[in-house]
């Protein structure tokens, strides 16, 4: 054990990390999930956001327990490992906002960085526009990091707020298995308060217990290594450590292979599952989302793994995926394999330049 | 002459921007890092190292680190 441990939080941690993912998410696709989503944060939050009644999209709307089992795992490791250190205060408000926009930008893309890895080892090709779309969102955002771009500093809060995100999420774990329904209406479809899909991606699922104990393992080791597919790209450009990107490169491989085993490879630009073909706007999705993980500190992944360990601004960061994802499918700005939406192109550019005035004018204020 | 980077409470990447900064403007000497995370103490400690500094992290028991820099 700790043998294992020790390999974790060594440079070779991402790398393990990468494999154990790359080698799990399409096991799930083959177990139920959608294919080339064996994991995907955002379209996970996506589907939780569905399921709260947050938007109507009737085919994405599933209380996804990988996402519950990353927080689940990750306050695990960081209760065992004492890393467990409530933390609040570095404007939560801009956090919320750029949670939103990174939210927007990849469902026009559809997909968070994960899943455009995942994409591209199952054989989608237009991910590899939105990989060069995150590399560019990633680009702006060093280069206003490099100009003193700071959410300035966190404070350390009672240990209550730590664990108000793991709470939520035990609650979310709840009403899956609880499936409260309230009634029916005239046409006999479910009233909520939850609601699952009957069709498409969201009623495509591994088992509950498979993909909540996945999301448990990923999220402990990814606690312990650190694995972020943002920094992977940040600090390569930013110090040439490439400790996270080979991570990456692991989890592409690792999924590659595991998807040819699996008879899941699938390589072309055209009918590929949840995903689209207009490169432009699968490029400049990824790059506000890019941009807006980076002004943030993380990819949407290892924000749920710090909310695990009680980082409160994590916490808010995902609220603010949530509640945007939400948006994203009332205001018809998240795409659909026939396109992006009638307002993904209006939501990007606005978010590009939202995010980008918080480059450019969020300093830590001199105290 | 010691230098200090306060770095605590700082999102990634920003302690191995302090760092990267304090180590790039005083050449040689000590610098000692303050930052409230295992995962920066490991990124102060990775960027020295990729500088051809020395590291060496103490417990602080307040639950935050101080990594001493030497060259």
């Amino acid at each position: 054990m700790s043998n294992i441990s020790k390999l974790l939080t060594s440079k070779w941690g991402p790398v393990v990390t990468g494999i154990i993912i790359g080698i799990l998410a399409p096991v799930l696709v083959r177990l139920g999930n959608p294919a080339n989503m064996g994991v995907c944060v955002v379209c996970f939050n996506r589907d939780i956001a569905g399921a709260l009644g947050l938007h109507q999209a009737a085919v994405v709307q599933y209380l996804r327990p990988e996402i519950i089992g990353f927080v689940g795992g990750s306050l695990a490791a960081s209760l065992a490992f004492r890393e467990f250190r409530p933390r609040t205060g570095s404007a939560p408000f801009v956090r919320f906002i750029l949670g939103v926009f990174a939210v927007f930008g990849a469902l026009v893309f559809l997909g968070c960085p994960w899943r455009a890895y995942l994409r591209l080892s199952g054989g989608d090709w237009n991910a590899v526009a939105g990989i060069l779309g995150l590399t560019a969102g990633i680009a702006l955002g060093v280069l206003f990091l490099r100009k003193g771009y700071s959410l300035g500093r966190n404070r350390s809060t009672p240990s209550a707020a730590g664990w108000l995100m793991p709470s939520v999420m035990l609650v979310l774990l709840v009403l899956l298995i609880a499936a409260p329904l309230f009634g029916r209406d005239a046409q006999g479809n479910p009233v909520g308060p939850i609601f699952f899909s009957a069709a498409g991606p969201g009623s495509q699922r591994a088992p509950i217990l498979i993909s909540l104990a996945v999301g448990v393992l990923v999220g402990f080791i990814a606690q312990r290594s650190r694995f972020c597919t943002v920094g992977a790209i940040r600090e390569t450009l930013l110090t040439r450590d490439t400790h996270l990107l080979r991570g990456v490169i692991a989890l592409i491989a690792a999924a590659l292979v595991t998807n040819l085993i699996l008879g899941q490879f699938s390589p072309g630009f055209t009918g590929q599952p949840v995903a689209h073909a207009s490169h432009i706007w699968n490029f400049l999705g990824m790059a506000l989302a890019g941009l807006a993980f980076t002004l943030a500190g993380g990819c949407p992944g290892r924000q749920l793994i710090l909310s695990g360990e009680g980082d409160g601004d994590s916490a808010v960061f995902i609220t603010g995926m949530i509640v945007g994802a939400g948006f994203a499918h009332l205001f018809s700005i998240a795409a659909s394999p026939a396109g992006p939406g009638p307002y993904s192109a209006a939501a990007v550019i606005t978010g590009l330049a939202v995010c980008t005035v918080i480059g450019l004018t969020m300093r830590e204020s001199a105290a | 002459m010691k230098k200090h980077v306060d770095a605590r409470g700082l999102s990634c990447p920003q302690p191995i921007l302090l760092t990267k900064r304090a180590i790039d403007e005083v050449k040689s000497g000590t610098i000692e890092v303050l930052v409230d995370s295992s995962t920066a103490a490991e990124n102060v400690e990775r960027t020295a190292h990729k500088a051809g500094w020395t590291a060496s992290r103490q417990d602080d028991k307040s639950g935050s680190f101080t990594v001493v820099l030497n060259k």
